[in-house]
């Protein structure tokens, strides 16, 4: 239990800024970066603890808001049902790119590649199939209510993307706790090694793809549920893959809070940007861009890293103060 | 004669066209240590590959414990108890060394706290205890070459290959670590090591296999083939036996 009590206080803080934060403006901010912070921590568990960087988690994400988009408009599904489908449907996704992947051997930015094909394929697909709405996309009737899982309220669904969240850092932390975890890291360091050591790297690797692809998926099913519309652009577009990875990056690539703390900065930075210079199509990614190339440059370990290095500077210069004058005190 | 621990029968591997391994056999007796041998490029590291299932062989079986293990993938054999270390060392860098060492203690220990328990005394065993939250890739060469050692033994092999684990070692280092392994050997781990470093494969050995080009030229005891023409030969070059013999003469 003590190994989840920072994460509960975490989230039990974000609990209460819905009453205190009245904004609606302000609440959707904050919902689409949780739920941006969902699909990296997705991410996170596949690129962060199994060194697997992909480029096309939209694959995850918009398969979770497609299929839970179908099955209540096509089938008349129960949204909460449709809601875990979606899940279910990113997992299975997971696992069928993470068992031809794998298998094939494919490593680093052979995987990148091979990621962001089946993601702008499954975007290829979505915008021509009749299923999805084609270019129209597919809109979800609007009829208020629990049951429908749309709520009138924004901190309703603020507490819901926030529970989400906060399962999802769970996961993370139980998964860095167990073997399965252990494992995943090893692979990550070193695949040959590993596998001298029992660890059977491939079928490691497909676990932690069928996790990050629910997890990811489940960011998608509120992305649905939240907008009600979603087409292939949206889906499966590269924005999802790119703020996906991003968000882990620059919070702490491999970290339990890394993706949390990346999408608040990177959607606090860009709608900062936002305020500032107007609505100029692209100036976010621009942005986007700078922030990565300067966090990779100043702390390669993400803002997490970074303070963790930082804070054992100053211990050390610290101790060495200390030394130093205990060392003067016997001269 | 019990039948040998492992079994290493006629095997052959090519690189494309270079036959890197030429119909080598060679046989470990359980508890005892032998050592692999041969001139660099003989061959020695790519039948260890073989015999952990780094490598598929072109030809050839090899048996484990009775069973005919050959192909078999190397985490798989890993489970079965096979340990090897690697020449070149690969530690996990980003871990500290406990981490490192609890990558292997988890194939035996599903619960961390046991796996961590198993970690720590496999790290004092092999005298890295002040050393167990170091970066991995902050070690010296002696330091790796422990930690290689102590990952590989905390899965609790009952056959462990020890690729050149003294190279790059100095005469006090290697006098510390050569008990170590002699212990191993003591509670019943079969040893296979290749070893460059002639006093400690005299000394550690009871059974000597020399590769050069890819056979199997030689074997018997450390005196026998360190006293055999052929592998003098192997080494130095051809006739240098005989040089070697009238120089003794006169």
């Amino acid at each position: 239990m003590k190994t989840l009590a920072p994460i509960v206080a975490v989230i039990a803080v974000l609990a209460a800024v819905p009453f205190v934060v009245q904004s609606n403006a302000t609440l959707n901010f904050l919902v689409v970066s949780l739920m941006v912070a969902l699909a990296g921590q997705g991410w996170n568990i596949l690129g962060g603890y199994g060194g697997q960087y992909s480029f096309g988690h939209a694959a995850f994400f918009g398969t979770g808001a497609y299929v839970t988009c179908i099955l209540q408009v096509r089938y008349g599904v129960n949204a909460w049902v449709g809601f875990g489908a979606g899940i279910a449907a990113g997992a299975a996704l997971g696992g069928v790119i993470g068992a031809l992947a794998f298998r094939s051997g494919l490593r680093g930015s052979y995987f990148a590649l091979v990621t962001l094909a089946f993601a702008e394929v499954l975007r290829i697909i979505a915008s021509v199939a009749p299923i999805t709405g084609a270019g129209v996309g597919t809109l979800i009737k609007l009829d208020l209510g629990a049951q429908t899982f749309q709520f009138q309220s924004r901190a309703v669904f603020y507490w819901v993307i926030l529970g989400l969240v906060g399962v999802s850092l769970v996961i993370a932390r139980l998964i860095e706790r167990s073997r399965f975890g252990v494992w995943l890291i090893a692979v990550r360091e070193n695949e040959d090694a590993a596998e001298a050591l029992g660890v059977n790297a491939r079928s490691v690797k497909s676990v932690a793809m069928i996790i990050s692809g629910a997890v990811t998926a489940a960011a998608g099913c509120f992305y649905a549920q939240y907008f009600l519309f979603v087409d292939s652009g949206i889906a499966y577009g590269t924005w999802i893959s790119i703020e996906a990875l991003l968000t882990p990056i620059i919070g702490g690539v491999g970290t339990v809070f890394g993706p949390l703390l990346g999408a608040l900065v990177v959607k606090s930075l860009g709608e900062g940007a936002k305020l500032v210079t107007g609505d100029v199509p692209g100036l976010d990614l621009i942005l986007y861009g700078a922030v990565l190339v300067l966090v990779i440059w100043v702390a390669p370990g993400g803002l997490i890293g970074g303070l963790a290095q930082l804070r054992k500077r100053l211990m050390r210069g610290a101790t060495r103060a200390a030394a130093s004058t205990q060392g003067a005190g016997h001269g | 004669m019990a039948e040998p621990l492992l079994a290493v029968d006629r095997i052959t591997h090519r690189f494309g066209g270079l036959v890197a391994v030429n119909c080598a056999s060679l046989s470990a007796m359980e508890g005892r240590i032998t050592a692999l041998i041969g001139p660099n490029g003989a061959g020695k590291t790519t039948l260890f590959s073989i015999i952990s299932g780094f490598l598929k062989a072109s030809e050839g079986t090899v048996r484990y414990a009775g069973k005919d293990i050959t192909g078999e993938p190397a985490h798989r054999l890993a489970r079965r108890g096979i340990a090897r270390t690697f020449q070149i060392v690969q530690p996990f860098a980003g871990l500290s060394v406990r981490e490192n060492i609890l990558v292997g203690a988890h194939l035996r220990h599903r619960a961390r706290n046991t796996a961590l328990a198993a970690a720590e005394q496999i790290g004092r065993g092999v005298g890295l205890s002040d050393l167990l939250d170091r970066p991995a890739d902050t070690l010296t060469v002696a330091g790796r070459k422990r930690l290689e050692l102590a990952r590989a033994l905390a899965i609790e092999p009952k056959l462990l290959l020890l690729d050149e684990v003294l190279a790059g070692l100095n005469p006090s280092e290697i006098r510390d670590i050569v008990p170590v392994i002699r212990g191993l050997c003591s509670r019943g781990t079969t040893i296979v090591m290749i070893e460059h470093v002639m006093q400690a494969v005299m000394s550690l050995a009871e059974h000597v296999f020399v590769l050069a080009e890819g056979s199997v030229i030689a074997q018997g005891t450390p005196a026998q083939v360190a006293a055999d023409p052929v592998v003098i030969e192997a080494y130095l070059g051809h006739g240098a036996a005989a040089k070697l013999g009238t120089s003794h003469g006169r």
